[in-house]
Protein backbone atom coordinates (compact mmCIF):
# COMPACT_ATOMS: atom_id res chain seq x y z
CA UNK A 1 0.00 0.00 0.00
CA UNK A 2 2.09 2.72 -1.20
CA UNK A 3 1.91 5.98 0.99
CA UNK A 4 0.65 4.48 3.78
CA UNK A 5 1.05 6.68 6.61
CA UNK A 6 0.19 6.09 10.38
CA UNK A 7 -2.17 8.80 11.20
CA UNK A 8 -3.56 7.55 14.65
CA UNK A 9 -2.98 10.95 16.85
CA UNK A 10 -2.92 14.95 15.43
CA UNK A 11 -1.84 17.08 18.17
CA UNK A 12 -2.97 20.67 18.13
CA UNK A 13 -0.32 23.51 19.13
CA UNK A 14 -1.26 26.91 19.79
CA UNK A 15 0.63 28.85 16.68
CA UNK A 16 1.37 31.96 18.75
CA UNK A 17 3.15 30.05 22.06
CA UNK A 18 6.77 29.35 21.24
CA UNK A 19 7.53 27.80 24.91
CA UNK A 20 5.01 25.08 22.88
CA UNK A 21 5.97 25.39 19.36
CA UNK A 22 9.45 24.28 20.85
CA UNK A 23 7.99 20.80 22.06
CA UNK A 24 6.79 19.87 18.65
CA UNK A 25 10.12 18.07 18.00
CA UNK A 26 9.52 15.75 21.38
CA UNK A 27 5.64 15.01 21.56
CA UNK A 28 5.54 11.50 20.35
CA UNK A 29 2.37 11.90 18.18
CA UNK A 30 2.09 11.38 14.54
CA UNK A 31 1.26 14.78 13.24
CA UNK A 32 1.07 17.90 14.98
CA UNK A 33 -1.14 20.81 13.91
CA UNK A 34 -0.46 24.04 14.29
CA UNK A 35 -3.06 26.43 14.80
CA UNK A 36 -3.40 29.71 13.50
CA UNK A 37 -7.31 29.54 13.76
CA UNK A 38 -9.19 29.47 16.74
CA UNK A 39 -6.17 29.37 19.22
CA UNK A 40 -5.09 32.39 17.95
CA UNK A 41 -6.99 36.07 19.33
CA UNK A 42 -7.43 38.00 16.39
CA UNK A 43 -5.30 40.97 17.09
CA UNK A 44 -2.63 38.40 17.29
CA UNK A 45 -3.24 36.69 13.68
CA UNK A 46 -0.25 38.36 11.72
CA UNK A 47 2.09 37.56 14.88
CA UNK A 48 1.04 34.16 15.00
CA UNK A 49 1.65 33.41 11.15
CA UNK A 50 4.97 34.38 11.56
CA UNK A 51 6.42 32.92 14.67
CA UNK A 52 4.80 29.80 13.18
CA UNK A 53 7.17 30.43 9.55
CA UNK A 54 10.21 31.10 11.61
CA UNK A 55 10.14 28.22 13.93
CA UNK A 56 9.21 25.72 10.71
CA UNK A 57 12.14 27.35 8.91
CA UNK A 58 14.22 26.28 11.88
CA UNK A 59 12.98 23.18 12.59
CA UNK A 60 14.60 21.14 9.69
CA UNK A 61 15.52 17.88 11.23
CA UNK A 62 11.36 17.12 10.96
CA UNK A 63 10.32 13.68 12.80
CA UNK A 64 6.68 14.03 12.57
CA UNK A 65 3.68 15.25 10.03
CA UNK A 66 3.42 18.69 10.25
CA UNK A 67 0.32 20.72 9.07
CA UNK A 68 -1.03 24.11 10.00
CA UNK A 69 -4.89 24.96 10.58
CA UNK A 70 -5.34 28.33 9.01
CA UNK A 71 -8.13 30.91 9.02
CA UNK A 72 -10.86 30.19 7.06
CA UNK A 73 -10.36 30.95 3.15
CA UNK A 74 -13.43 33.58 3.49
CA UNK A 75 -11.74 35.38 6.68
CA UNK A 76 -9.21 38.77 5.69
CA UNK A 77 -6.58 36.57 7.03
CA UNK A 78 -7.28 32.65 5.61
CA UNK A 79 -4.31 33.87 2.25
CA UNK A 80 -2.43 35.64 4.24
CA UNK A 81 -1.78 32.64 6.21
CA UNK A 82 -0.70 30.27 3.46
CA UNK A 83 1.21 33.01 2.10
CA UNK A 84 3.84 33.80 4.42
CA UNK A 85 3.90 29.68 6.19
CA UNK A 86 4.09 27.76 2.86
CA UNK A 87 7.57 28.78 2.16
CA UNK A 88 8.74 27.03 5.49
CA UNK A 89 7.31 24.23 4.00
CA UNK A 90 4.64 22.76 5.96
CA UNK A 91 3.72 19.20 4.75
CA UNK A 92 0.08 20.27 4.81
CA UNK A 93 -3.27 22.55 5.64
CA UNK A 94 -5.89 21.73 7.58
CA UNK A 95 -9.00 23.46 6.11
CA UNK A 96 -11.53 24.93 8.92
CA UNK A 97 -15.20 25.01 7.90
CA UNK A 98 -14.55 23.19 4.70
CA UNK A 99 -18.79 23.34 4.26
CA UNK A 100 -18.43 22.46 0.34
CA UNK A 101 -15.88 20.98 -2.31
CA UNK A 102 -15.56 24.73 -4.69
CA UNK A 103 -14.29 25.83 -0.71
CA UNK A 104 -11.54 23.01 -1.01
CA UNK A 105 -11.24 23.19 -4.49
CA UNK A 106 -10.36 27.12 -3.70
CA UNK A 107 -7.53 26.18 -1.42
CA UNK A 108 -6.14 23.50 -4.23
CA UNK A 109 -5.70 26.05 -6.57
CA UNK A 110 -3.95 28.45 -4.55
CA UNK A 111 -1.73 25.45 -3.66
CA UNK A 112 -1.17 24.92 -7.12
CA UNK A 113 -0.21 28.59 -7.37
CA UNK A 114 2.13 28.78 -4.56
CA UNK A 115 3.84 25.25 -5.43
CA UNK A 116 4.78 27.01 -8.75
CA UNK A 117 5.46 30.00 -7.45
CA UNK A 118 8.11 28.55 -4.69
CA UNK A 119 9.19 26.14 -7.43
CA UNK A 120 8.27 22.50 -5.64
CA UNK A 121 6.60 19.50 -6.95
CA UNK A 122 2.62 20.20 -7.90
CA UNK A 123 0.94 18.27 -4.84
CA UNK A 124 3.45 18.96 -2.55
CA UNK A 125 1.14 20.56 -0.03
CA UNK A 126 -1.79 18.08 1.24
CA UNK A 127 -5.32 19.14 2.71
CA UNK A 128 -7.03 17.67 5.73
CA UNK A 129 -10.76 19.37 5.26
CA UNK A 130 -12.58 19.81 8.53
CA UNK A 131 -16.17 18.96 8.39
CA UNK A 132 -17.37 20.82 10.74
CA UNK A 133 -21.11 22.09 10.03
CA UNK A 134 -24.36 20.25 9.32
CA UNK A 135 -23.30 21.42 5.96
CA UNK A 136 -20.10 20.06 5.57
CA UNK A 137 -21.00 16.74 6.83
CA UNK A 138 -23.91 16.66 4.41
CA UNK A 139 -21.23 17.57 1.68
CA UNK A 140 -18.41 15.21 2.95
CA UNK A 141 -18.63 12.78 -0.54
CA UNK A 142 -18.08 15.65 -2.59
CA UNK A 143 -15.62 16.69 -0.62
CA UNK A 144 -13.96 14.05 -0.15
CA UNK A 145 -13.42 14.01 -4.15
CA UNK A 146 -12.78 17.43 -4.89
CA UNK A 147 -8.94 17.51 -4.44
CA UNK A 148 -6.48 14.44 -4.95
CA UNK A 149 -4.32 16.48 -2.35
CA UNK A 150 -6.69 15.32 0.59
CA UNK A 151 -5.35 12.54 2.40
CA UNK A 152 -8.23 12.21 5.39
CA UNK A 153 -11.20 13.60 6.18
CA UNK A 154 -11.29 15.11 10.15
CA UNK A 155 -14.63 15.68 12.03
CA UNK A 156 -14.89 18.33 14.00
CA UNK A 157 -17.62 17.89 16.94
CA UNK A 158 -16.91 21.08 18.53
CA UNK A 159 -18.24 23.36 15.64
CA UNK A 160 -20.48 20.73 14.09
CA UNK A 161 -22.86 20.64 17.51
CA UNK A 162 -22.93 24.21 17.67
CA UNK A 163 -24.52 24.32 13.72
CA UNK A 164 -26.80 21.93 14.89
CA UNK A 165 -27.84 23.97 17.99
CA UNK A 166 -26.79 21.10 20.22
CA UNK A 167 -24.84 20.36 23.14
CA UNK A 168 -22.33 17.69 22.99
CA UNK A 169 -22.67 14.97 25.12
CA UNK A 170 -20.48 12.58 26.71
CA UNK A 171 -21.87 9.08 25.63
CA UNK A 172 -21.76 10.95 21.97
CA UNK A 173 -25.23 9.82 20.31
CA UNK A 174 -25.60 13.21 19.00
CA UNK A 175 -22.53 12.52 16.77
CA UNK A 176 -23.20 9.27 15.74
CA UNK A 177 -25.01 9.81 12.13
CA UNK A 178 -22.28 12.65 11.34
CA UNK A 179 -19.69 10.86 12.07
CA UNK A 180 -20.52 7.49 10.13
CA UNK A 181 -21.67 9.84 7.14
CA UNK A 182 -17.85 11.55 6.97
CA UNK A 183 -16.21 7.74 7.26
CA UNK A 184 -18.58 6.46 4.30
CA UNK A 185 -17.13 9.17 2.31
CA UNK A 186 -13.67 8.81 3.71
CA UNK A 187 -13.31 4.77 3.27
CA UNK A 188 -15.56 5.35 -0.27
CA UNK A 189 -12.81 7.92 -1.75
CA UNK A 190 -10.05 5.14 0.38
CA UNK A 191 -8.79 8.04 2.49
CA UNK A 192 -8.31 7.77 6.28
CA UNK A 193 -10.40 9.59 8.72
CA UNK A 194 -9.94 11.63 11.59
CA UNK A 195 -12.15 11.89 14.53
CA UNK A 196 -12.73 14.98 16.73
CA UNK A 197 -11.13 16.43 19.90
CA UNK A 198 -12.00 14.93 23.15
CA UNK A 199 -11.68 18.78 25.22
CA UNK A 200 -11.61 17.48 28.78
CA UNK A 201 -7.62 17.29 29.38
CA UNK A 202 -8.77 15.46 32.97
CA UNK A 203 -11.23 12.77 31.48
CA UNK A 204 -8.90 10.02 30.12
CA UNK A 205 -11.52 7.36 30.59
CA UNK A 206 -13.80 9.80 28.90
CA UNK A 207 -11.02 9.58 26.38
CA UNK A 208 -10.60 5.80 25.69
CA UNK A 209 -14.13 5.53 25.59
CA UNK A 210 -14.93 7.87 22.76
CA UNK A 211 -11.56 7.00 20.86
CA UNK A 212 -12.52 3.40 21.06
CA UNK A 213 -15.85 4.01 19.68
CA UNK A 214 -14.06 6.02 16.81
CA UNK A 215 -11.87 3.09 16.31
CA UNK A 216 -14.70 0.54 16.43
CA UNK A 217 -17.09 2.68 13.60
CA UNK A 218 -13.73 3.18 11.43
CA UNK A 219 -11.96 5.98 12.53
CA UNK A 220 -8.00 5.59 11.98
CA UNK A 221 -7.01 8.92 13.95
CA UNK A 222 -7.89 11.25 16.57
CA UNK A 223 -7.35 15.13 16.95
CA UNK A 224 -6.10 16.12 20.40
CA UNK A 225 -5.60 19.22 22.82
CA UNK A 226 -2.96 18.05 24.84
CA UNK A 227 0.38 15.91 25.13
CA UNK A 228 -0.96 13.81 27.77
CA UNK A 229 -3.77 12.34 25.46
CA UNK A 230 -0.90 11.12 22.99
CA UNK A 231 -0.88 7.93 25.02
CA UNK A 232 -4.44 6.54 25.31
CA UNK A 233 -5.33 7.41 21.87
CA UNK A 234 -2.17 5.29 20.04
CA UNK A 235 -2.69 2.27 22.41
CA UNK A 236 -6.41 2.54 21.48
CA UNK A 237 -5.63 2.20 17.82
CA UNK A 238 -2.39 -0.50 18.50
CA UNK A 239 -3.69 -3.64 16.68
CA UNK A 240 -3.80 -6.04 19.99
CA UNK A 241 -1.50 -9.20 20.03
CA UNK A 242 -4.42 -11.82 19.80
CA UNK A 243 -5.47 -9.65 16.62
CA UNK A 244 -2.32 -9.93 14.75
CA UNK A 245 -1.59 -13.58 15.07
CA UNK A 246 -5.42 -14.29 13.82
CA UNK A 247 -4.64 -12.22 11.36
CA UNK A 248 -1.15 -14.21 10.59
CA UNK A 249 -3.62 -17.34 10.43
CA UNK A 250 -5.79 -16.18 8.18
CA UNK A 251 -3.45 -15.26 5.47
CA UNK A 252 -1.83 -18.37 6.06
CA UNK A 253 -4.76 -20.38 6.14
CA UNK A 254 -6.24 -18.37 2.97
CA UNK A 255 -2.39 -19.10 0.59
CA UNK A 256 -3.24 -22.96 1.85
CA UNK A 257 -6.83 -22.68 0.41
CA UNK A 258 -5.09 -21.82 -2.56
CA UNK A 259 -3.04 -24.27 -2.95
CA UNK A 260 -5.84 -26.23 -3.11
CA UNK A 261 -7.39 -24.33 -5.88
CA UNK A 262 -10.29 -23.03 -3.71
CA UNK A 263 -11.04 -19.32 -2.26
CA UNK A 264 -12.41 -20.05 1.05
CA UNK A 265 -11.23 -22.36 3.63
CA UNK A 266 -12.59 -22.64 7.89
CA UNK A 267 -10.40 -21.66 10.40
CA UNK A 268 -11.03 -22.32 14.06
CA UNK A 269 -14.24 -23.70 12.66
CA UNK A 270 -15.05 -19.95 11.38
CA UNK A 271 -15.14 -19.02 7.44
CA UNK A 272 -12.15 -17.50 5.62
CA UNK A 273 -12.54 -15.82 2.66
CA UNK A 274 -11.55 -12.46 0.68
CA UNK A 275 -13.61 -9.89 3.09
CA UNK A 276 -11.87 -11.95 6.03
CA UNK A 277 -8.55 -11.49 4.28
CA UNK A 278 -9.09 -7.96 3.56
CA UNK A 279 -9.95 -7.51 7.35
CA UNK A 280 -6.68 -8.97 8.29
CA UNK A 281 -4.40 -7.57 5.87
CA UNK A 282 -5.50 -4.62 7.12
CA UNK A 283 -4.52 -5.28 10.73
CA UNK A 284 -0.84 -6.33 9.46
CA UNK A 285 -0.54 -3.48 7.55
CA UNK A 286 -1.63 -1.49 10.50
CA UNK A 287 0.53 -3.73 12.65
CA UNK A 288 4.01 -3.58 10.13
CA UNK A 289 3.15 0.23 11.16
CA UNK A 290 3.52 -0.22 14.54
CA UNK A 291 6.82 -2.25 14.47
CA UNK A 292 4.68 -5.49 15.31
CA UNK A 293 5.04 -7.48 12.62
CA UNK A 294 8.89 -7.61 10.20
CA UNK A 295 7.49 -7.58 6.95
CA UNK A 296 4.79 -5.85 5.11
CA UNK A 297 1.97 -7.92 3.44
CA UNK A 298 2.36 -7.91 -0.12
CA UNK A 299 -0.75 -7.79 -2.56
CA UNK A 300 0.12 -11.23 -3.82
CA UNK A 301 -1.00 -12.36 -0.41
CA UNK A 302 -4.03 -10.61 0.17
CA UNK A 303 -5.66 -11.66 -3.43
CA UNK A 304 -3.61 -14.50 -4.64
CA UNK A 305 -1.79 -14.79 -7.77
CA UNK A 306 -3.33 -14.21 -11.12
CA UNK B 1 11.89 50.44 6.38
CA UNK B 2 10.98 53.93 8.48
CA UNK B 3 9.07 53.12 12.39
CA UNK B 4 6.95 55.54 11.81
CA UNK B 5 4.09 55.03 14.91
CA UNK B 6 4.66 52.97 18.38
CA UNK B 7 4.41 49.43 18.41
CA UNK B 8 4.55 46.49 20.26
CA UNK B 9 4.50 42.80 19.43
CA UNK B 10 5.22 39.27 21.75
CA UNK B 11 3.90 38.44 25.14
CA UNK B 12 5.85 37.80 28.54
CA UNK B 13 5.27 34.17 28.43
CA UNK B 14 8.29 31.94 28.78
CA UNK B 15 10.81 31.39 26.22
CA UNK B 16 9.13 34.65 24.13
CA UNK B 17 9.65 38.25 23.64
CA UNK B 18 8.23 41.27 23.86
CA UNK B 19 9.18 44.18 21.70
CA UNK B 20 8.87 47.69 21.70
CA UNK B 21 9.17 50.25 18.97
CA UNK B 22 9.23 54.08 19.04
CA UNK B 23 9.80 56.48 16.11
CA UNK B 24 13.25 58.14 16.79
CA UNK B 25 15.93 59.94 15.24
CA UNK B 26 19.00 57.50 15.86
CA UNK B 27 19.14 53.80 16.56
CA UNK B 28 18.91 53.29 19.91
CA UNK B 29 18.29 49.00 21.64
CA UNK B 30 17.76 48.43 24.80
CA UNK B 31 17.47 44.56 25.78
CA UNK B 32 16.22 43.32 29.28
CA UNK B 33 16.39 39.63 29.50
CA UNK B 34 16.65 36.88 32.33
CA UNK B 35 19.68 35.57 31.00
CA UNK B 36 21.11 38.60 29.84
CA UNK B 37 24.63 37.69 31.33
CA UNK B 38 24.95 34.83 28.91
CA UNK B 39 23.48 35.79 26.00
CA UNK B 40 22.79 39.01 25.99
CA UNK B 41 25.75 39.35 22.93
CA UNK B 42 23.84 36.72 21.15
CA UNK B 43 19.99 38.54 21.55
CA UNK B 44 22.00 41.95 20.41
CA UNK B 45 22.96 40.19 17.36
CA UNK B 46 20.07 38.61 16.37
CA UNK B 47 18.05 41.94 17.06
CA UNK B 48 20.90 43.95 14.95
CA UNK B 49 20.35 41.51 11.99
CA UNK B 50 16.70 41.14 11.59
CA UNK B 51 16.82 45.33 12.11
CA UNK B 52 20.09 45.41 9.18
CA UNK B 53 17.26 42.53 7.49
CA UNK B 54 14.82 45.15 7.19
CA UNK B 55 16.20 48.35 6.66
CA UNK B 56 15.73 49.36 10.25
CA UNK B 57 18.19 52.36 10.94
CA UNK B 58 16.75 54.58 13.47
CA UNK B 59 14.05 54.12 16.46
CA UNK B 60 14.18 53.29 19.77
CA UNK B 61 13.88 49.13 19.97
CA UNK B 62 13.18 47.74 23.62
CA UNK B 63 13.36 44.23 24.33
CA UNK B 64 12.10 42.01 27.42
CA UNK B 65 13.42 38.82 27.24
CA UNK B 66 11.75 35.61 28.73
CA UNK B 67 14.34 33.29 27.05
CA UNK B 68 13.41 33.42 23.37
CA UNK B 69 15.09 30.93 21.04
CA UNK B 70 16.57 32.69 17.86
CA UNK B 71 13.58 32.12 15.65
CA UNK B 72 11.20 33.51 18.26
CA UNK B 73 13.55 36.61 18.24
CA UNK B 74 13.29 36.74 14.83
CA UNK B 75 9.16 36.68 14.62
CA UNK B 76 8.49 38.86 16.89
CA UNK B 77 11.01 41.67 15.91
CA UNK B 78 9.59 41.27 12.26
CA UNK B 79 5.75 41.80 13.54
CA UNK B 80 6.76 44.89 15.29
CA UNK B 81 8.56 46.18 12.59
CA UNK B 82 5.32 45.66 10.44
CA UNK B 83 3.24 46.77 12.57
CA UNK B 84 5.68 49.78 12.92
CA UNK B 85 6.01 50.68 9.31
CA UNK B 86 2.26 50.43 8.01
CA UNK B 87 0.69 53.32 6.67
Amino acid sequence: MAGFKLRRSLLYVPGNMPSMLQNIPIFNCDSVIIDLEDAVPLSEKDAARHLVRHFLLNYTDRNKELLVRINPLDTKWGYEDLKVVLPAMPDGIRLPKADTPEIVERLDTLLTEFEEELEVEIGRFGILPSLESALGVINAVGIANSSERIFALAFGAEDYTASMEIERSRGGEELFNARTRVLWAAKAKGIQAVDTIFADVSDMEGLRNETELAKRLGYTGKCLVNPRQIEVVHDVFAPKQHEVEYALQVIEAIQRARQLGTGVIALGGKMVDAPVVKRAARVLRTAYAHGMVDTLIDEEAIHGAQ
Amino acid sequence: MKIVKKAQAGTMQSSDLMVFLEPAETLNVTIESTVLKQFGALIRAKVDEVLAKHGVDAGEVRITDRGALDYAIEARLETAIMRATEG
